[in-house]
This record gives C-alpha cells, sequence and structure tokens, in this order.
C-alpha cells in the first residue's frame, strides 16, 4: 500500500492530475458562461412572437429539445466525426468545447426561460402598453430582475455539469478523468487513482455548490443595491 | 362625436366567447364605470381595449381613427393615447418611483430627462407622494404603488384612462387614497374607463354606469338609474347580491 501510494504521489503525477482538473475546470467554466449567452439568445428566440419570427422560434424549441434529450457521449461523437469531416484531425480540446457549449445552451435556455417568467406579467403588459419593445421589455424590465432567479440555478446546472465534462474522456479529451485513466494504465494502483480523482472532483464542485447557495441567500436579502442606473 | 366608440367588439379565448358583440361609445372627458360579476368580460374588454387581447371581431375608434390591432403601427398609435393600470404589480420593481415615471417618456417617446423628472415630481405631490422619487416599489405600501401606476400613467399625457380593479388588492384604509386621486382626474378631459367593486365611489364620482354579464353589456345608464331604478333583471339582481354583502 505504502509502495503504491508512493509510486502516485509523486510530483509529476500530481501536476498530470493537477492540469486534468484546471482541463475539467475549464470546460466548465466555457460551457457555463457560453451556456448562458447562447441559452438567452435561445429563450429570446422561443419567447418571440409574429409568423415572421416562427422558424426562428422553430429552430431554438428544436435545439433546446433535442440537446437536452440525447446523452451528453452522443452530443460528443456527433461533434467529433461532424468537425473530422471537414477538418481532419480536428483537436480535441475544441470538439469538446463545442459540444459543451451545444449541451450547457441547451440547459441555460431552460433555466434562462424559467427565470424570465419569474417576472410578473402584468409589469410585461404594462410595458407594452406603453410601447416600448421586446427588446427593451427584455433587457430594461426582464433581465434586471430575473438574473436573481438565473443565476444561483445557473450555478448548481455548473455544479452537476462538472461532473457530465467526465465523459469527454471517452471522445480522448484531456481533462481530469482523462489523466486518471492514463494514470491507471500505467500500472499505478487504480483504486488510489481513482480515489485520488473523486477527491479531486469533490475539491472543484464542493466549493462552487457553497458559493450557490451563499449567493441564493444574498441575493434574496439584497435586493436594490446595484439596480441604480 | 364620441371620443372613443366601440361596436360590435368580440373577444373569443380558443373558441369560447369571452365578449359577444360590445356596444359602448364614450364622450370626451366621461367617467364610465364598469361594473358586472366576476368572470363577466371587464377585464377582457379593458385589455382588448388596448390590444393586450386580440379581438376576434368589431371595430374601435378612437379620436376619430379606426384601431386596427393587427397592424402594429395603429397599435402604437393607439398606445401613444391610452394607458391601462391593472389591480396589482404594475410598477418596474428594479426601478425607482422617479425612474417608473419617467422611464417612457423619456427611452420611449424621447423627452429631455430633466423636463420628464420635473413633470414626474409634480405628479408624484398631486397623487401625495411628493419626497418618493428615489424609493423602490418594494419599499411603498399598495396604495402608494397604485399611486405611482396611476401617476406613471398620466405622465404619458393619455387621452383615455382604463383602470381595472386598482383598488381591489388593497387595505380597506388605502382604497381611499387611490379613489381620491381618481376622482381628481374625473373633469380634466382625460376619459376613463373604471372597473371596480366600489359602489359607492362609481355612485358619487361616475358619469354613467355599464352593467355587464356574460360578454355583453346588459345595461348603460347614469348611476341613479343603475343602482337605484335598473331596468334589467340581470342588474336588479346584481344590485341586490352586493348590497346585501
Ligand atoms: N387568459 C385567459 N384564457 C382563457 N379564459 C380567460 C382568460 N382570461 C379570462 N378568461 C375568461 O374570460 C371570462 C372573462 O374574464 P374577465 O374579463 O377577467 O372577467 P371580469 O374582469 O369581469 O371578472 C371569464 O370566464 C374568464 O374565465
Ligand atoms: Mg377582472
Amino acid at each position: 500500500m505504502i509502495d503504491h501510494m508512493s509510486a502516485l504521489f509523486t510530483l509529476g503525477n500530481m501536476q498530470f492530475l493537477l492540469r486534468g482538473a484546471g482541463m475539467t475546470l475549464l470546460l466548465t467554466m466555457i460551457g457555463c458562461t457560453a451556456g448562458l449567452f447562447g441559452g438567452f439568445l435561445l429563450a429570446y428566440a422561443r419567447g418571440s412572437k409574429g409568423t415572421l419570427t416562427a422558424p426562428l422560434r422553430w429552430g431554438a424549441t428544436a435545439f433546446v429539445e433535442i440537446f437536452r434529450r440525447i446523452p451528453f457521449l452522443v452530443t460528443l461523437f456527433l461533434v467529433l466525426y461532424t468537425a473530422q469531416m471537414i477538418v481532419p484531425r480536428a483537436p480535441l480540446f475544441w470538439v469538446a468545447v463545442v459540444s459543451i457549449c451545444l449541451l450547457c445552451s441547451a440547459y441555460m435556455a431552460e433555466i434562462v426561460r424559467s427565470g424570465m417568467e419569474s417576472v410578473p406579467a402584468p409589469q410585461i403588459e404594462a410595458a407594452e402598453v406603453m410601447n416600448f419593445s421586446r427588446w427593451r421589455i427584455t433587457w430594461m424590465i426582464v433581465l434586471p430582475q430575473a438574473w436573481k432567479v438565473i443565476l444561483p440555478s445557473a450555478v448548481s446546472y455548473m455544479v452537476m455539469f462538472v461532473k457530465d465534462t467526465a465523459l469527454a474522456s471517452q471522445a480522448g479529451v484531456f481533462e481530469l478523468m482523462f489523466a486518471g485513466k492514463a494514470l491507471a494504465n500505467r500500472g499505478l494502483d487504480p483504486f488510489l487513482v481513482f480515489a485520488t480523482v473523486l477527491f479531486a472532483y469533490f475539491v472543484i464542485s464542493w466549493p462552487l455548490a457553497r458559493f450557490g447557495r451563499w449567493l441564493e441567500a444574498q441575493l434574496a436579502r439584497r435586493t436594490h443595491e446595484g439596480d441604480r442606473r | 362625436m364620441a371620443h372613443l366608440d366601440i361596436s360590435g367588439l368580440e373577444v373569443r379565448y380558443g373558441t369560447v366567447p369571452v365578449l359577444s358583440g360590445i356596444d359602448l361609445a364614450v364622450e370626451r372627458g366621461e367617467l364610465v364605470g364598469l361594473v358586472g360579476p366576476s368572470g363577466s368580460g371587464k377585464s377582457t374588454l379593458l385589455r382588448a381595449l388596448v390590444g393586450l387581447v386580440p379581438p376576434a371581431a368589431g371595430r374601435v375608434v378612437l379620436e376619430g381613427k379606426d384601431v386596427d390591432y393587427a397592424s402594429k403601427a395603429s397599435l402604437r398609435g393607439l398606445r401613444d393615447h391610452a394607458a391601462i393600470v391593472f389591480q396589482q404589480y404594475n410598477l418596474f420593481q428594479n426601478m425607482s418611483v422617479l425612474d417608473n415615471i419617467t422611464v417612457t417618456p423619456v427611452k420611449v417617446r424621447g423627452r429631455p430627462k430633466a423636463e420628464a423628472e420635473a413633470e414626474a415630481r409634480a405628479l408624484l405631490a398631486r397623487v401625495g407622494l411628493a419626497g418618493k422619487e428615489r424609493a423602490y416599489p418594494d419599499q411603498l405600501s399598495g396604495g402608494q404603488q397604485q399611486r405611482v401606476a396611476i401617476a406613471r400613467a398620466l405622465a404619458l399625457k393619455p387621452a383615455l384612462i382604463l383602470l381595472d380593479e386598482v383598488t381591489a388588492a388593497l387595505d380597506p384604509e388605502l382604497v381611499r387614497d387611490v379613489l381620491d386621486v381618481i376622482k381628481d382626474l374625473a373633469g380634466e378631459g382625460i376619459t376613463m374607463l373604471l372597473v371596480s367593486h366600489e359602489m359607492g365611489f362609481i355612485r358619487e364620482a361616475a358619469h354613467r354606469v355599464v352593467m355587464m354579464d356574460a360578454g355583453r353589456v346588459v345595461e348603460v345608464g347614469p348611476p341613479s338609474q343603475i343602482f337605484d331604478a335598473p331596468t334589467e333583471e340581470r342588474t336588479r339582481a346584481f344590485m341586490s347580491k352586493i348590497i346585501r354583502h
């Protein structure tokens, strides 16, 4: 046991795992940030009215429904093979980034939408009758109120999503899980390796979860600061 | 010519008719009370007038202009002249009282900010809320919020104001303040349609009263007729039920 431990816990191996963990964190951050923007655009498109924008509405709805329903692994391979058709030797990191953005946008679209729906309808109708455009209503009335609902949900989604990034290793993308598998394949004790990987996932997601809860409490408490135009 | 002329107005939710041919002409500066049992279509009528629910049929003429609810330009023109105040949740919660009142004049109509703010302050004083400019809606009582909502509507200088049970969600002691503000407005040339269960107030302030039931206008007349000597059985039944409560 001691031998196994000293074989695993070398500076090189730890740096290797740390790089994997950094990649996991990076993929999560990219996915969730891009997802918030993508999700907003999707939610905005879905909420459009009128016949002219109908294709946009359907497209956005289809996008959200599809990418929320198919397993992430399928999305990943879909992007991988599509990318390889277009660019042979497409860099795996970018394949992972694109897949993650697709998935996160679809999920965030629902989070953003339910946040926007939390704003009481009469406020929006009042603005409509005062000749606000839809963009102005969203920008000046809905988002300044909805972000307090959206952000905590987005962070809890992010916490869940940290785990999903592990699937990227299946397509050969280097991240924490991939680093773990690589070490185990080198003959290091798999139990110890994956226990360390587990610990690393916990270290990433637990503070994030705490942050989410703290944020929610903060936002519920303060209502006005920072609202002034 | 009447200021607001509604003829044959129909509204359906899906296939269910909610308004079945409303005819009503309102003179400029008239305060018309709208009464009737819950579900009779009073709110729907007001919402249809400002284009929040699309009419299925009928004609609305405001200030001599036919309103085409399918046309954005026509709707925009209508909404430049008409304002509506709901039962509650009117105010933008993320904006101060002053911003609530000035946002449309400044951002939508492009008026100078200083001018709009001076007017907003005067309007606030008028509804008894001088000094509340910097407050946020959730720091005000329900009655104060409704008075801000009315001030905000007035800042648009509307020719027509629609008020839908604006005191219904208020504690009894706050109702009077709001009604006083409405009464002040009557006779200033602003045409008002007022849906309310405050029968005493309608009797004292309205020029005419419209009794609605099941999506139709049952009876129209001066308050003395509707409250004391209704000609229609349904009005009589409604009034006796209200008064017994
Ligand atoms: N969004 C809606 N969808 C379907 N039916 C509705 C909707 N809003 C109102 N109704 C129906 O329309 C009728 C009239 O409602 P409303 O205009 O609110 O009446 P009132 O204001 O006189 O109480 C009621 O039967 C109500 O159930
Ligand atoms: Mg109603």
